[in-house]
């Protein structure tokens, strides 16, 4: 990385796309030879992170999120019509211009949407209609109401990571007291397993990492948290941010890397501020710089890098590979970021919540963290729970908790199923709200997203889908042609266009998919479709045209080119 | 002792540090492959050489050859496997074999000869791509590119330049040119670059030399993909399009066969 932050390719081209709405050909020309990188490469990341625009954007730039927990397209639909544009459109005056965001995390806030970067929640049609009135008046957003953009975090049970904040430098005096070796033996003992959704384990990996050869290592926290429904890391990094860095900080004493990055979603900037603030303070008080607690040698420090809007970044290879001022394409496996990670050397990439309870567990010891959960995953998980439900938020739980309890606590009533895990993760019904949240049964990175009977499941499947056609990065053949072809599958039969050979198609292209692609994203993103035609068949069969045989593609659909040339809707004009 | 690995309960050596692929290619044994030439870096993107190692998948070309692998490689369930793949590729870019000058010399139409493909099976994308054809001797059709970055790694690793890049994500990937316009004409590439031969499909074309070998007579009429990707056949080829050019000595030290 540059050695100033703003100097960072992202960091430089946000900069230069707040003041001038967009990324010209000139600009990419110019950041390029200021940042002497090459012009493609400033080009193909300008093109790959979906906040960066090759147009111009209104002075009011609004993306809707997507996801089915913090979106409502019904509600974009209505703001387009009140200022007159189109989705995906810039007005004309270049007033204002909206678009769509993969979820931005403010599932328990109900529908939200980004406006300049900012997250704006608790969207119905009043506030819409209010929304469109402050746009044509151009009424500065610092003079909208100040409560539509202030973020709770809704902890409804906290355990032990939430419970009490952890004072600062804690961990690190007894890592100094105990030495480095004892406090990885601790967290070893304590069992804790990555919480990013992987749960490998935490000290396995900083040993690997310690072990491995090189000049300089690194430590990374992952906040990219873009899974669907999931909106904890959040809430750490607002609240209990300190922890977050203690973690660091001891990780790089037990590996000995003397720089950490925090990789922070694009959509989660307005966080930026307070984080800088709070690294600020532990640089003050000598908990962060060099020689931290007086001891000579110890020195290590903590840079923010923010993307812009690419759930892959979260996958760790794409994340160094966006660090590194690239596009976010994951890596080849071996090797492993443990041993060749950032600019080549080892790396420990870290969840956010796995990062704050290694902390607490050197802090209270290993016996605090594994007295909770079950033997095979112990401590707490920290959930994020959204959708159908009277009381969405974040509830910490000893791992073991059932589905059917959460359910219970969160105030779910008619619940038709559970995404856990997000998009990613498994679709279950109610035959399954006896299971477990647990490595072991069913695992999660956080995301728990309830839909009650009222929802058509087969559009949330299909809401899915389309997410990771919109989030493959293209890298591998299987994965960028065939998340496409699900997407078009899943049109096809929700539309009702559908035959019982779609399904044996979506079902064999899922199959290949998953089991051909080259990184998590292409393994998993079959997931809502495969969990669908297993657990809910007949979803998928009520949509079905009943024909034995129907045409590859949607007869109707290709007219639309002909009905626009020729300005006709008209029931002739369909087939 | 020699170490080996197993390939359809063929036992073959392998040296520390070699891929499947490697191994496979130095014991005669063909693995399916598009975006793979010995002597680039591995790259793992196209599939095409995906096996199954002791019951996984992983691409053959970035994997680590280690003791105790037992690779299946040939076998219909995996062959039917790369059919989908290259169909895939097919139906995501607009190819028109018989029109193209590429056909008959093209790895992918090869690859789909082998495979037994005998139509795109999945509807096809009809993708919007633009064609550069701004350069004297060279022209640019992204309709056939199969982002492969073949002609992205040779120019970097062989070439010393550093003329093409992806740029984009998802389906919306494309090559692009790294010169001040984004046009072909206004980079440092030049005929004799390997970068301007490497194209498996007929995305990089050069100029002025168009059907000189008659169809029917060309690589893969007259040999399959797997013995010319055991044997570079297909390098003769592109040395044959540079005319009076000698540039044999900087492909024959990438390849060293
Ligand atoms: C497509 C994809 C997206 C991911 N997104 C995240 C993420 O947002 N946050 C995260 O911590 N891990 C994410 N991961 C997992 C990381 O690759 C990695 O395993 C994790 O950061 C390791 O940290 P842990 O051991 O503390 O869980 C993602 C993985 C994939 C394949
Ligand atoms: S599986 Fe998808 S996201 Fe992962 S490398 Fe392949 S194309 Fe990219
Ligand atoms: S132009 Fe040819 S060599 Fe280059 S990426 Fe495309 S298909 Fe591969
Ligand atoms: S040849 Fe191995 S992935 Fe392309």
């Amino acid at each position: 990385m540059n050695p100033k932050p703003s100097e960072h390719l992202l960091h430089a081209l946000h900069a230069h796309q707040q003041q001038h709405r967009f990324v010209s050909d000139q600009a990419i020309c110019d950041i390029a030879s200021r940042l002497n990188l090459p012009r493609a490469q400033v080009e193909a990341v300008t093109e790959f992170y979906s906040f960066f625009h090759r147009n111009p954007r209104g002075r009011f730039d609004l993306l809707f999120s997507t996801c089915t927990s913090c979106g409502d397209l019904s509600l974009q639909q209505a703001l387009c019509e009140k200022l007159g544009i189109n989705a995906g459109e810039t007005r004309g005056d270049g007033l204002v211009s909206i678009g769509e965001a993969s979820c931005i995390g403010m599932c328990d806030h109900g529908a939200s949407l980004l406006i300049n970067g900012l997250p704006l929640h608790s969207l119905d049609s009043e506030r819409i209609g209010k929304i469109a009135e402050l746009i044509e008046a151009e009424t500065a957003l610092e003079a909208w109401p100040a409560e539509w953009f202030k973020i709770d975090d809704h902890i409804h049970r906290a355990d032990l990571l939430l419970q009490e904040p952890l004072e600062s430098g804690a961990a690190l005096r007894v890592v100094e007291a105990e030495g480095a070796d004892a406090a990885l033996e601790k967290i070893r003992f304590s069992d804790l397993r990555g919480r990013g959704g992987a749960g490998f384990s935490t000290a396995q990996k900083w040993q690997f990492c310690r072990e491995a050869e090189g000049e300089s290592r690194y430590v990374i926290c992952n906040a990219d948290e873009g899974e669907p429904g999931t909106f904890k890391d959040r809430v750490l990094l607002t609240s209990y941010a300190d922890a977050v860095f203690e973690g660091m900080a001891l990780c790089a004493r037990i590996i000995n890397a003397k720089q950490g990055y925090i990789y922070l979603r694009g959509e989660y900037r307005y966080l930026l501020e307070s984080l800088e603030a709070a690294l600020a303070t532990r640089r003050e008080v000598g908990l962060l710089g060099s020689s931290i607690l007086g001891i000579d040698g110890f020195d290590f420090d903590i840079a923010i890098v923010v993307g812009a809007g690419a759930y892959i970044c979260g996958e760790e290879s794409a994340l160094i590979e966006s660090l590194e001022e690239k596009c976010g394409n994951p890596r080849i496996r071996p090797p492993f970021p443990v041993t060749s990670g950032y600019m080549g050397k080892p790396t420990v990439v870290n969840n956010v919540e796995t990062l704050a309870a290694a902390a607490g567990i050197v802090i209270h010891g290993e016996r605090w963290f594994r007295g909770a959960g079950t033997w095979q995953s112990r401590g707490t998980k920290i959930l994020s729970v959204s959708g159908d439900c009277a009381k969405p938020g974040i509830y910490e739980y000893p791992f073991g908790i059932t589905i059917q309890d959460i359910l219970n606590q969160c105030g779910a009533e008619n619940t038709q199923a559970v995404q856990i895990g997000g998009p990613s993760g498994s679709l279950i019904g109610p035959s399954k709200f006896d299971h477990h949240i647990a490595f072991e049964d069913l695992a999660t990175g956080g995301s728990f997203m309830i839909f009650d009977s009222s929802r058509d499941l087969l559009e949330i499947i299909h809401n899915f889908t389309n997410f990771f056609a919109h989030e493959s990065c293209g890298f591998c053949t299987p994965c960028r042609v065939g998340t496409t072809l699900l997407k078009n599958g899943m049109d096809k039969v929700c539309s009702g266009h559908g035959t019982a050979h779609d399904l044996d198609e979506l079902k064999a292209t899922a199959a290949l998919v998953s089991r051909r692609s080259h990184c998590g994203l292409g393994v998993t993103a079959p997931n809502p479709i495969r969990d669908g035609l297993k657990h809910f068949p007949e979803l998928f069969e009520a949509r079905l045209l009943h024909q034995e045989m129907e045409p590859e593609f949607n007869l109707d659909a290709s007219l639309e080119e002909a009905r626009q040339l020729t300005h006709r809707d008209d029931a002739e004009a369909h087939l | 002792m020699n170490k080996t690995i197993k390939i359809d309960g063929v036992e073959i050596p392998f040296k520390e540090g070699q891929t499947i692929m490697d191994a496979a290619l130095a014991a005669d044994i063909y693995i399916p492959h598009l975006c793979h030439k010995p002597g680039l870096s591995p790259h793992g993107s196209c599939k095409l050489c995906t096996v199954d190692v002791n019951g996984r998948a992983a691409s053959s070309c970035t994997m680590p050859a280690a003791e105790g692998q037992e690779i299946e490689n040939d076998t219909p369930a995996l062959n039917e496997v790369r059919k989908t793949i290259t169909q895939m590729l097919f139906i995501e870019g607009n190819h028109l074999c018989p029109s193209c000058e590429k056909t008959g010399d093209c790895t992918l139409q090869a690859i789909g000869y082998h495979l037994g493909m005998l139509d795109g099976h999945f509807p096809q994308f009809y993708p919007r791509r633009e064609v550069d054809a701004s350069h004297p001797t060279l022209v640019l059709d992204r309709d056939r590119c199969i982002m492969c970055e073949l002609c992205v790694r040779a120019s970097r690793e062989c070439d010393g330049k550093n003329v093409f890049a992806i740029s984009g994500r998802g389906t919306k990937r494309h090559l692009i040119v790294n010169s001040p316009t984004g046009r072909l004409a206004d980079s440092d590439i030049e005929l004799d670059d390997l970068a301007a031969h490497i194209c498996p499909v007929g995305a990089i074309l050069i100029k002025d030399h168009g059907y000189e070998v008659p169809i029917g007579r060309r690589t893969f009429d007259l040999h399959s993909v797997a013995e010319t990707d055991l044997d570079e056949v297909i390098l003769t080829k592109a040395r044959h399009h540079d005319e009076g050019d000698d540039s044999g000595e900087k492909e024959g030290g990438v390849y060293g066969v």
